[in-house]
C-alpha cells in the first residue's frame, strides 16, 4: 500500500494517453460483459430445459408445419405421457418494437407439462372457457400495463385472419409466473387456444408447428424418440424429434454459433486491446528510464522496480475493467427492459470474475516486457544516456 | 577502521567498446577518511564519474578491493549492493532527478519506502530532511514548480533522509547560477560539517572545489594530484 502513491503518479504520468488507453480497455470490458450477458441469457433456455420434455418438428426445418393428426398418433405410443401442439404466430402489439413470442397452443396440456409455469386456477379455467382468450407472462403483463379483463389487439407477422385482416384480438383472461422468478426472461410470451386460431386463421388450416412430449420415464427418451419418427418416417410429413434441451440448442444454432461469435468479437477486440495497451506500457517505461535508473539508485532491487511497472499496469486494466464492467450492470437493466426474452439479461458473478480474470491477464501480457525490460536496467548506462 | 572510511586498492575499471577494451581507472590507491569532503576534479574521460559510480557501489570495479566501511564492494553481488546502497549512501545528481509527477516531500520519502518505518514516522523523517535543506515550506510542490537550486534541495533532502554516512554527488551544481551553485555548496558543506556526513563530490568546477576540504585531480584513469584545502 506505501507504494501506491508512487503507482498512481506513475500512472497518471501522461494524463490524456492514461485516459484514451483507458476508455478503450472501458469498452472493451463493457462489450465482454454485455455479450457474455446476452450469451447466457441465450443459453438459459438449454440450461433448464425439461429432462421429461421431447420437441418434435418438421425434419427438414421448423417452419415445415405438420398435420394436427399427428399430435393423435403420438399420444397413443407407449411411454407418452402427454402431447401438445404448438406454433409460431410470430405478431407483436402496436408497433414492430413491441415484438414479444405468441404462441397458439393446446393449453391444458401444454400447462400441465410445464409445471414452472405458476397460472391462478381460475385464470386456467377461464382460458379453458373462453375461445378468444389468452394468457401473458407477468414481465410482459408489467411492462405493458395489460390487465386481466384487457382486450389485446395483435398485428399477425404470418397468419391473416379468414377476412384478409392481420388484426386479431385476443381476451386476456389470465397472467402467469414463473415458479423460480429467475426464469422468467425464459417464458416471456403469451399463449391463446389452439383451436381459436385455426379456426380464424386464413390458410394452414389443421396444422401445427410442432410437438411438445412429455414422457413417463426420460430414461426412454431415446426410445420414444425413435418410435415418434419412425410414426411418421416415408409420410410426406416426416419428423424430427429431440429432447427439449437439444431442440433449444438448435434453435440457437439457428440464428449461428452465438458462443463462438461472442468469443470472435471479444477475442478480436481483446488482441486489439493488447497492442494500444502494450504500446501505452512500453512508452511509459521508455519516457522513465532516468527515472527508473534513480530507484535502482536509491536501493529499489529489481524485482521491486518490475513490481512497481506491473502494478501499474495492473491498475490501468483492472481500473478500467471494473469501470467497463460497472457501465454494463447500469446499462444492462435498461437493456433488459426494452428486449422481450431478455428480462434476465443481467451481470453474473461468473462474468466479473472472469472479466478480473481477463484484466490480470492482460496487464501481465501487456506489462511484463516493459517490467522486464525495466528490471535488467544498468543503472550507469541509464544514467549515461540521459 | 571507522564505518564510512573508503579505501581502494589497485582499482581498475575497464570498459568493452565493440572489440576493444578501454581502461577507464587503472590501479588506483585512495583513502578518503571518515568526514572528509572530497573533490573529484579532473577532464572529460578522466574517470571521475567512474570512480565516483564505484564507492557509491553503482558499479563494481574490474580488478583491486573497494571497502566502504566495513564493506567490500568489490565483492558484492548486484543485489547485495542494491540494499547497500539503501542503508548507506545519498545520490546527489547534476540534473536533480526527481520524479516530476510526486511532490516534494513524496520525492524524498522514496528511500524510505524501503525501510519498515510507518507512514507517519516516514513523514517526520521527510519534514525533518526538508527543514535541514529549508524547504519545510515546498513540500507539496512538485518538482516543476520549483526553481533549479529548490529542486536540487530537494535531492539533497532525498538523499540525507535515510541518514546515510556517505553522500555521492555528481556535478551537483553543474546546471545551476552561481549564487544558487553557491547556496547548494555551503549546504553541503553545513551537512560535512555539522552533521559529519563524508562527501565526494565530483566536479569541473574550481570554485565548488573550494568548499571541499580536499581535492583530488584525476587524469586518464590515474590519480595525479591531491590538495588539502581546509
Amino acid at each position: 500500500m506505501k507504494y501506491l502513491p508512487l503507482v498512481w503518479a506513475a500512472l497518471w504520468r501522461r494524463r490524456p494517453r492514461t485516459i484514451f488507453t483507458m476508455l478503450s480497455i472501458t469498452v472493451a470490458f463493457l462489450l465482454y460483459a454485455l455479450l457474455s450477458g446476452v450469451n447466457a441469457a441465450f443459453n438459459a433456455g438449454v440450461e433448464i430445459a425439461g429432462a421429461d420434455r421431447l420437441v418434435a418438428t418438421g425434419r427438414y426445418s421448423l417452419t415445415q408445419v405438420l398435420p394436427f393428426g399427428h399430435l393423435q398418433q403420438v399420444r397413443s405410443l407407449a411411454g407418452v405421457h402427454s402431447v401438445a401442439g404448438q406454433s409460431w404466430f410470430g405478431g407483436y402489439y402496436q408497433k414492430e418494437s413491441n415484438f414479444f413470442p405468441q404462441f397458439p397452443t393446446e393449453i391444458e396440456p401444454y400447462l400441465a407439462m410445464y409445471p414452472e409455469i405458476v397460472l391462478p386456477a381460475d385464470q386456467k379455467e377461464a382460458i379453458l372457457n373462453t375461445r378468444t382468450g389468452a394468457i401473458i407472462a407477468k414481465t410482459l403483463a408489467d411492462r405493458f400495463g395489460f390487465k386481466v379483463g384487457d382486450r389485446i389487439p395483435i398485428i399477425a407477422g404470418i397468419w391473416p385472419l379468414a377476412d384478409g385482416s392481420n388484426n386479431w384480438e385476443f381476451d386476456l383472461v389470465g397472467i402467469f409466473d414463473t415458479k423460480n422468478p429467475k426464469e422468467r426472461s425464459l417464458y416471456e410470451m403469451m399463449l391463446f387456444r389452439h383451436d381459436y386460431f385455426d379456426e380464424a386463421r386464413q390458410f394452414g388450416k389443421g396444422t401445427i408447428g410442432w410437438m411438445v412430449v412429455k414422457v413417463d420415464d426420460p430414461a426412454q427418451n431415446e426410445v420414444i424418440v425413435d418410435q415418434i419418427d419412425a410414426l411418421f418416417a416415408n409420410s410426406p410429413n416426416e419428423t424430427r424429434t429431440q429432447t427439449e434441451k437439444a431442440f433449444n440448442q438448435s434453435f440457437i444454432k439457428q440464428m449461428g454459433d452465438i458462443g463462438l461469435i461472442m468469443s470472435s468479437i471479444i477475442g478480436a477486440v481483446f488482441f486489439t486491446l493488447l497492442f494500444l495497451t502494450g504500446n501505452t506500457m512500453m512508452q511509459s517505461v521508455r519516457e522513465r528510464v532516468p527515472e527508473l535508473a534513480v530507484l535502482k539508485t536509491l536501493g529499489y532491487s529489481d524485482r521491486a522496480v518490475l513490481a512497481l511497472v506491473l502494478a501499474e499496469s495492473l491498475a490501468l486494466c483492472l481500473l478500467a475493467a471494473l469501470a467497463g464492467i460497472g457501465l454494463a450492470a447500469l446499462l444492462l437493466p435498461g437493456i433488459a427492459a426494452k428486449l422481450p426474452g431478455f428480462s434476465g439479461l443481467s451481470l453474473s458473478p461468473a462474468t466479473v470474475l472472469g472479466a478480473m480474470g481477463l484484466a490480470v491477464l492482460l496487464a501481465l501480457i501487456v506489462g511484463l516486457p516493459p517490467a522486464l525490460r525495466a528490471m535488467r536496467l544498468q543503472i550507469v548506462d541509464a544514467l549515461a544516456a540521459h | 577502521m571507522s564505518e564510512t572510511t573508503v579505501s581502494l586498492k589497485g582499482i581498475t575499471k575497464s570498459y568493452t567498446r565493440g572489440k576493444q577494451s578501454v581502461e577507464v581507472l587503472q590501479s588506483l590507491d585512495l583513502d578518503i577518511a571518515k568526514g572528509d569532503f572530497l573533490a573529484l576534479m579532473g577532464p572529460s574521460g578522466s574517470g571521475k564519474t567512474t570512480l565516483l559510480n564505484l564507492i557509491g557501489g553503482l558499479d563494481t570495479p574490474s580488478s583491486g578491493e573497494l571497502r566502504v566501511g566495513d564493506a567490500r564492494l568489490d565483492q558484492m553481488s548486484a543485489g547485495q549492493l542494491t540494499k547497500w546502497r539503501a542503508n548507506h549512501v545519498g545520490f546527489v545528481f547534476q540534473f536533480y532527478n526527481l520524479l516530476p509527477v510526486l511532490n516534494a516531500e513524496r520525492n524524498v520519502e522514496l528511500p524510505l519506502l524501503l525501510t519498515s518505518l510507518s507512514a507517519t514516522e516516514r513523514m517526520r523523517r521527510v519534514h525533518i530532511a526538508l527543514g535541514v535543506v529549508g524547504l519545510a515550506d515546498r513540500a507539496k510542490h512538485k518538482p516543476g514548480e520549483l526553481s533549479g537550486g529548490q529542486a536540487q534541495r530537494v535531492a539533497i533532502a532525498r538523499a540525507l533522509v535515510a541518514d546515510p554516512t556517505l553522500l555521492v554527488c555528481d556535478e551537483p551544481t553543474g546546471d545551476l547560477d552561481r549564487k544558487t551553485a553557491d547556496e547548494i555548496l555551503g549546504l553541503l558543506q553545513i551537512l560535512n560539517r555539522e552533521h559529519g556526513k563524508t562527501i565526494v563530490m565530483v566536479t569541473h568546477d574550481p570554485k565548488a572545489a573550494e568548499f571541499a576540504t580536499h581535492t583530488l585531480h584525476l587524469d586518464k584513469g590515474r590519480l595525479v594530484e591531491q590538495a588539502t584545502l581546509a
